[in-house]
């Protein structure tokens, strides 16, 4: 594997210019949970010109649904989920700011696009490995939409969260490039 | 005749379920190690070495091996010769899951009205309960938690017999080169020909039940699988669709009889978590 990378939230162009398809990237600092129905809730306040639960600039939302913790735990198992059900969402979150996401899978061309017009990454967390993923968060607390239970939206506190960046800010995309590299 | 209470089967269920969450089959675990040492990539080979850990570290640390722990897809071998007694049978099965999904910390995924209004049932019940009348005077339980990610990438295909298995072949790669990276690779890839449009579906996800270490008993069938599964690796996806040699690690197949008319083949993708635990009542 190419370079190892260690960034702090909340993030900047500027710290994402660096970063290429492959390198692995350890994670620090604070991090948002959403996935399906919370994406939509989110979408849907920017439409409406309202505020977000969490300030969107700099900010990274991690694709996931944890299980649920074990008494004097953060969290319970939080690997990612699939991302490209949060396709149609993703490009008006990072026309608000949002820096990274990090989920599981390719993503679809208008989110590469959107990636490249706001500088914006997606960084792939090892899909299944859940309790790997589980270890590097300290802690975690629901700031919106408890109703959603797993699908609430998490403030994570996450010290070297391990991540490969899947899309850069050129527009390269791991998904094709990897699989180029291997079929035979 | 033989009575089973259907209170029997309540901690029986439990158990199934927060064992296939929280422990890695010993076929799966060795089959990742068997792609681990043959994979020329680098990235792959450290995703499949991060698997093994997560496998481990979920046993010690008494947590599911994923956040996804599924809907609780149960399969039932009821005998013959048992007559159930002591109140419902599919209510005792899904009090089974209840139980599970709440003392395991596991994660409750189902929602019950799914289009309008999504609202999860908070027990991750209803179970998917499939009942087959067999020989006998016992009753085997299969629970086979199945995620989102992989279930979503499966397929039914309406084939011609003019297709032939050349087709057959062709759908099943083709079903895995469109999915990439989405399934959670390495995946197991459960293949259900014949019988109807809904027999189908339902012979690919017991296909997945066999043991991976296990071949398909016709030898024709198996060479089919073979083939299968070395195309599927040549596609370059990978674990977690990064670019590997490693994109499946089994490809199983039942099939059934079928209307001269019909060639129905299913696609049933289940993830490299690979989830199923059984038991007997007698």
């Amino acid at each position: 594997m190419a370079n190892e990378i260690k960034l702090h939230t909340p993030l900047t162009s500027e710290m994402l210019e660096k970063l290429q398809v492959g390198d692995k990237v350890l994670l620090s600092g604070t991090i948002y949970t959403a996935r399906d129905a919370a994406h939509k809730r989110l979408v849907e306040l920017l439409e409406a010109g309202k505020e977000l639960p969490f300030n969107p600039v700099g900010a990274v939302i991690y694709y996931v649904g944890p299980a649920p913790a074990r008494p004097g735990k953060a969290i319970g198992s939080a690997g990612p989920t699939t991302s490209y059900r949060m396709d149609s969402f993703a490009p008006a979150l990072m026309n608000a700011g949002l820096k990274a996401m990090i989920g599981k899978g390719p993503r679809g061309q208008s989110v590469v696009d959107s990636m490249v017009k706001n500088k914006a990454v997606y960084l792939a967390a090892v899909g299944g490995a859940a309790v790997v993923s589980a270890q590097a968060v300290q802690t975690a607390k629901i700031i919106a939409y408890e109703d959603l239970g797993a699908e609430a939206i998490r403030e994570l506190r996450v010290v070297d969260f391990p991540v490969f960046v899947a899309n850069d800010i050129k527009g390269n995309d791991i998904f094709k490039i990897g699989v180029e590299k291997y079929r035979r | 005749m033989k009575e089973i209470n259907v209170s029997r089967l309540i901690p029986v269920v439990r158990k199934l379920c927060i064992d296939a969450n929280y422990y890695a089959s010993p076929d799966v675990v060795e089959k990742i190690k068997f792609f681990m040492d043959k994979e020329e990539s680098p990235t792959a080979r450290d995703i499949l070495a991060l698997m093994l850990e997560n496998h481990k570290m979920a046993a010690e640390e008494q947590m599911p091996m994923c956040q996804d722990t599924g809907v609780a897809v149960v399969f039932v071998e009821l005998g013959q010769d048992v007559h159930l007694v002591g109140g419902d049978f599919n209510t005792a099965i899904n009090e089974g899951v209840r139980q599970g999904y709440q003392d395991g910390y596991l994660r409750k995924s189902m929602v019950d009205d799914p289009v309008i209004e999504r609202k999860n049932t908070r027990d991750n019940t209803p179970a998917l309960i499939y009942t087959e009348i067999v020989p006998g005077d016992s009753l085997k339980i299969t629970v086979a938690p199945k995620g989102g990610g992989a279930e979503n990438m499966s397929e039914v295909r309406m084939m011609k017999a003019a297709d032939g298995i050349e087709g057959v072949k062709d759908f099943v790669v083709d079903r895995i080169k469109r999915s990439g990276g989405n399934p959670c690779p390495p995946v197991v890839v459960g293949v259900g020909i014949g019988g109807s449009f809904e027999q189908c579906a339902l012979l690919a996800k017991k296909a997945l039940l066999r043991p991976l270490t296990e071949k398909h008993p016709d030898p024709k069938w198996a060479a089919v699988e073979d083939e299968i599964l070395e195309r599927i690796n040549k596609l370059g996806i990978g674990p977690q669709g990064l670019g590997g040699r490693t994109t499946a690690l089994a490809v199983q197949i039942l099939y059934k009889p079928c209307h001269i008319a019909s060639m129905p083949v299913a696609v049933n993708v289940n993830c490299h978590a690979h989830r199923h635990e059984s038991a007997v009542i007698e």
